[in-house]
């Protein structure tokens, strides 16, 4: 980093740091508070892109020193940054997605005026800004933990908001064990790194993988894919993420679903493709394999919710596990020393990582705009609010075909690099394993089509036909600085979208730092317009080029219109109700009908029950109440986690005789652990 | 990897002109095999220029999003057909976008279309884009698949270098894989142009019906152009199926007006035959259960994954 982006980057922490004293000192005023916090926070942001754009456009991202923020008094740990290309690339991510979301917040906390208490929230936020941004550039084991600690509690703070609730309790506990549990498994994994080096900085475990032998290596891999998978939500070890990111306020949400997870993929990425070395064949197909599991899994369980902040909060896991398809795939080029390739398959995953981080933090805006002006997330309660809040349905709306990888938004740009590497990756080998490229390529095409159903449920149910409720019927729009927040992502989603030969200079200086390659000049053809397969003639692509082409034929119906349609008229009438007196909302398909059919396929996985109660007088068909329930099981909380939880109550139930309270037995115990630990170490 | 106006013009013309025959023409055969009269072929004509003509009626329940979704329907109908080779070799479009920018685009379209289906706010739409959406889902991974197997065979996901690749080789059309992959696109063609055994076209305000029930509350000109762009990507569904599968007689680039010529009687025989054989398939089958077709995309699921496994054994 030169020194200009090094002065930002400064910058952008202490006015972090100065949105969370100031939100603090200024709590009982909720104007300034609010102001204070989220104002220096969009501040701290906007320093952080362009320090971090600047040191990854010109290059200087991974030279230079590491800087000591403070000196240290105690031994082994140092507060030193060193912000490489990897981590300009993830801090860019925070920094963006921040600076909306602050403005987003400016709004969006007024909401809490005289019931909570904003200082705080605003505190909280800039903290968790702070801490994220250091995790992505801290460079030494110590400080990382540090980062990943107060992380994970402030996000464990902002989740349990609001406390009143019981189910937001119920979230953040859950959350809370999860994320230690992991965090105990990243410990673990870096004991085992430093027992090989002998240093915690992390430029000496650079390459350590080779060093190591298997078992450890194994065991680092094994360590390390349970933590960091636990942060990023892969399946199985998913649960905790549809519980906690629904109930924390919308603006908290998006920063978890768009930017939190992404630590974990920061962390799988740093260890995989810095520290260890060439990996052995079975790891990138484990990722691989994990990855298409829980994208499809992931888009299935969100089809079947209804509730729109927890159906977003399922699509997170499915578009993580896009990014570890990128991300496994990789790992399998690395094994079989294809680099270009493995680039390849690196910048789609971490392609994906940034489009989703971008359309999955507009996505929960969206719905916290919605939140905010119906006061529900129940989907089956709305309806008709594209009349009622044009520019938040517009936004949704370029947020959804984003996320449903349609062209020619962002979404489209990095699952069609991630075919490109799949379908390369079948020449790479000549073992049964090449098969799993093509077939993760059709779970990759399931994946992107079912989430397509997913969003015209979430948007068509929500935003569409008659309002369903009285909440949905009296929504307003929300306020300019929500809407400039999601502005700004939609923005960024198309940006991505059509201008992926730009932005793809950006990796440059990632895929030399992790692989050793550039593949910026090789991706582009036809002077940038056009994005191109690595191999020659594999294949051409032009987002840009689509949307001008839709926009040069725009003129056919256009003369269609002059030449047979001068004299016809348009005319606003009722929906045809099959001569009923007049359609109501209760007749609309609701989102259970919608996922009906799907569910149906699928019910060897979800295992549907339902329940219906009619109350009659002459007729079974004309009852005067009905009461209907529908219900789709957990599988992994009834197969996985509820025996496990019960294992360890039962398992703690009986150590309970240990504990007897008599200090004489506690004595004993110290005695004879001793004597072990003294016989163990002779 | 220039762009050459008038062949992009000229396919433009070609999709907009063919595709209504294409339709007029497989109900017409459909009838006659039936014992039936029915429409003549041009029928289809006819009836835009009449939809074009007739006023609009918009619901009042409905929002941007219904007026907006016609036109992404038929033009990105339009688009992908200039990404497809029709009569020449390669594709006007090739450039922007090859088979994976295809199937995007005309999930783009369906997107749309199934949003248009819920926003009149009759339970008929909701239906329909709720079959819709679950059928193409399980329609795609056997058509990527399907299409995978001969975009890994030719090394690009460009489909004029997929059907170059194919047609330099003749012996591969009697490859298993190929004739495996085929079959199963077959499949895919079936229900993604909503033909029997997946959806009747024929029918209207029935609980059965799929694609229609979404253009329920269409009219007037926006009818014309959602029933254009269904049967412009029914074309070029059909075109992919036959340039790509089994590109015999496709003209290479730089041919000479001759055989253009030849390229073309050779597309639109092949296009008649392809026909033929839908009328045949539409005739002799009933339409499925809903809940059966999910089995009969998983046959082409299974058929396409046999393609790829021969494919790897034969290499």
């Amino acid at each position: 980093m030169n020194a200009f982006s090094s002065t930002l980057l400064t910058f952008s922490l202490w006015a972090y740091v100065a949105g969370m004293v100031g939100a603090l000192l200024f709590q009982r005023a909720e104007k300034l508070a609010n102001g204070m916090g989220f104002g220096f926070a969009a501040a701290g942001g906007v320093f952080g892109v362009f320090s971090c754009g600047a040191a990854l456009v010109n290059g200087t991202a991974s030279a230079g020193q590491s800087i000591d923020l403070f000196p240290s008094l105690i031994p082994f740990v140092r507060f030193s940054l060193h912000a490489d290309a990897l981590g300009c690339f993830f801090g860019l991510i925070v920094s963006l997605v921040g600076v909306a979301l602050s403005i987003y917040s400016l709004g969006y906390a007024r909401g809490y005026f005289g019931r909570k208490n904003v200082g705080v929230l605003g505190a909280l936020f800039n903290l968790l800004l702070l801490a994220t941004t250091l995790v992505f550039l801290a460079d030494n084991v110590f400080f990382f933990l540090m980062a990943w600690e107060i992380m994970a509690l402030t996000a464990y703070c902002l989740v349990s908001f609001e406390h009143e609730f019981e189910e937001t309790r119920n979230a953040g506990v859950l959350y809370f064990v999860m994320s230690h549990i992991g965090t105990a498994c990243i410990i673990l994994g870096f004991l085992l790194l430093f027992q090989t080096s002998g240093s915690y900085g992390f430029d000496s475990f650079h390459a350590l993988g080779d060093k190591m032998p298997s078992g450890r290596r194994n065991a680092v891999f094994l360590l390390f894919l349970f933590g960091f998978g636990t942060k990023a939500g892969m399946v199985p070890l998913h649960i905790w993420l549809p519980a906690a990111h629904p109930v924390a306020p919308s603006n908290v949400s998006a920063m978890m679903s768009g930017v939190l997870i992404k630590t974990g993929i920061y962390g799988l990425t740093r260890v995989f493709f810095d520290f260890m070395g060439t990996p052995p064949s079975w790891w990138g197909v484990t990722v691989l394999t994990i990855g298409t599991i829980s994208a499809v899994l992931g888009v299935l369980f969100a089809l079947m919710e209804h509730d729109l902040k927890r159906l977003l909060a399922y699509h997170s896991i499915e578009n993580i596990g896009i990014i570890l398809m990128g991300l496994g795939a990789a790992m399998m080029f690395l094994h079989s020393g294809h680099p270009v390739l493995a680039s390849l398959a690196l910048i789609a995953g971490l392609y994906h990582t940034i489009n989703h981080a971008v359309f999955k933090a507009l996505l929960f805006l969206g719905a916290g705009a919605v939140l905010h002006a119906t006061h529900t997330r129940n989907m089956e309660e709305m309806g008709g609010l594209a009349k009622r809040m044009r520019w938040t349905a517009l936004f949704f709306l370029v947020g959804a075909v984003a996320i449903s990888a349609l062209p020619p938004l962002n979404g489209f740009v990095s699952e069609w690099l991630t075919y490109q590497s799949l379908l390369q990756g079948f020449g790479t080998t000549t073992s049964l394993i090449r098969l799993m490229f093509p077939l993760s390529g059709a779970m990759l095409a399931l994946t992107g089509a079912l989430a397509a159903a997913c969003f015209v449920k979430a948007f068509g149910i929500t935003f569409l036909a008659q309002p369903r409720s009285d909440h949905a019927r009296h929504a307003h729009e929300a306020p300019f600085t929500m809407l400039l927040g999601q502005g700004i992502l939609t923005a960024a989603c198309v940006f991505l979208g059509l201008f992926p030969t730009v932005f793809l200079k950006l990796f440059d200086p990632l895929t030399q730092q992790l692989i050793g390659q550039q593949l910026s000049q090789q991706l582009t053809a036809v002077n940038g317009l056009v994005l191109s397969g690595v191999v020659a003639q594999g294949g051409t692509v032009s987002t840009l080029g689509i949307t001008l082409m839709l926009l040069c034929l725009l003129p056919v119906p256009l003369v269609l219109w002059v030449l047979f349609a001068r004299t016809s008229r348009t005319r606003i009438a009722p929906t045809w109700d099959c001569g009923l007196r007049e359609l109501t909302p209760q007749m609309e398909y609701t989102a259970t009908g919608f996922s009906k059919p799907l569910r149906m396929i699928f019910k060897a996985l979800f295992r549907p029950r339902r329940e219906v109660q009619r109350e009659y007088d002459f007729s079974p068909y004309f009852a005067t109440t009905l009461r209907f329930e529908s219900h789709v099981e957990e599988l992994f909380q009834t197969h996985i986690y509820r025996p496990l939880k019960w294992l360890v109550l039962r398992t703690s139930r009986r150590l309970r005789a240990l504990q007897a309270g008599s200090i004489q037995a506690y004595l004993i115990y110290m005695f004879v652990t001793l004597l072990a630990l003294l016989l163990f170490a002779l | 990897m220039n762009l050459d106006p008038l062949l992009l013009f000229l396919q433009t013309l070609l999709l907009l002109l063919l595709a209504p025959l294409v339709s007029g023409v497989i109900k017409n055969w459909k009838a006659k095999l039936q014992n039936r009269r029915g429409p003549r072929p041009w029928q289809v004509y006819f009836d835009i220029a009449k939809f074009l003509r007739k006023d609009m009626v918009i619901s009042e329940h409905a929002s941007w999003v219904f007026c907006f979704a016609p036109y992404v329907v038929f033009l990105t109908s339009l688009l992908t057909g200039l990404m497809v080779p029709m009569v020449s070799l390669p594709a006007p479009l090739s450039l922007f976008g090859g088979v994976l920018a295809v199937v995007g685009l005309l999930a783009l379209g369906r997107f749309f279309l199934a949003l248009s289906g819920l926003d009149p706010a009759s339970a008929f739409g909701g239906m329909g884009s709720s079959r819709e959406m679950t059928i193409s889902a399980i329609a795609e991974p056997a058509l990527m698949l399907a299409i995978f197997t001969v975009a890994i065979t030719a090394g690009s996901t460009d489909l004029s270098q997929i059907a170059q690749s194919t047609q330099s080789a003749t012996l591969k059309l009697l490859n298993p894989a190929h004739v495996l992959a085929f079959a199963a696109f077959f499949i895919v063609l079936l229900a993604e142009t909503g033909r029997i055994p997946v959806d009747n076209p024929a029918t209207h305000l029935e609980l059965t019906m799929i694609h229609e029930a979404m253009l329920l509350e269409y009219s007037g000109r926006y009818l014309a152009l959602m029933e254009w762009g269904a049967s412009i990507k029914q074309l070029v569904l059909m075109t992919l199926l036959l340039n790509v599968f089994f590109p015999v007689g496709l003209a290479g680039p730089q041919a000479s007006a001759a055989a253009l010529g030849v390229s073309l009687i050779a597309y639109l025989a092949k296009l008649l035959a392809l026909s033929a054989v839908v009328v045949v398939v539409e005739t002799t089958n009933a339409k499925l259960r809903l809940f059966r077709v999910p089995d009969l995309l998983s046959t082409a699921f299974v058929l396409a994954t046999l393609a790829l496994l021969s494919s790897f054994l034969f290499h």
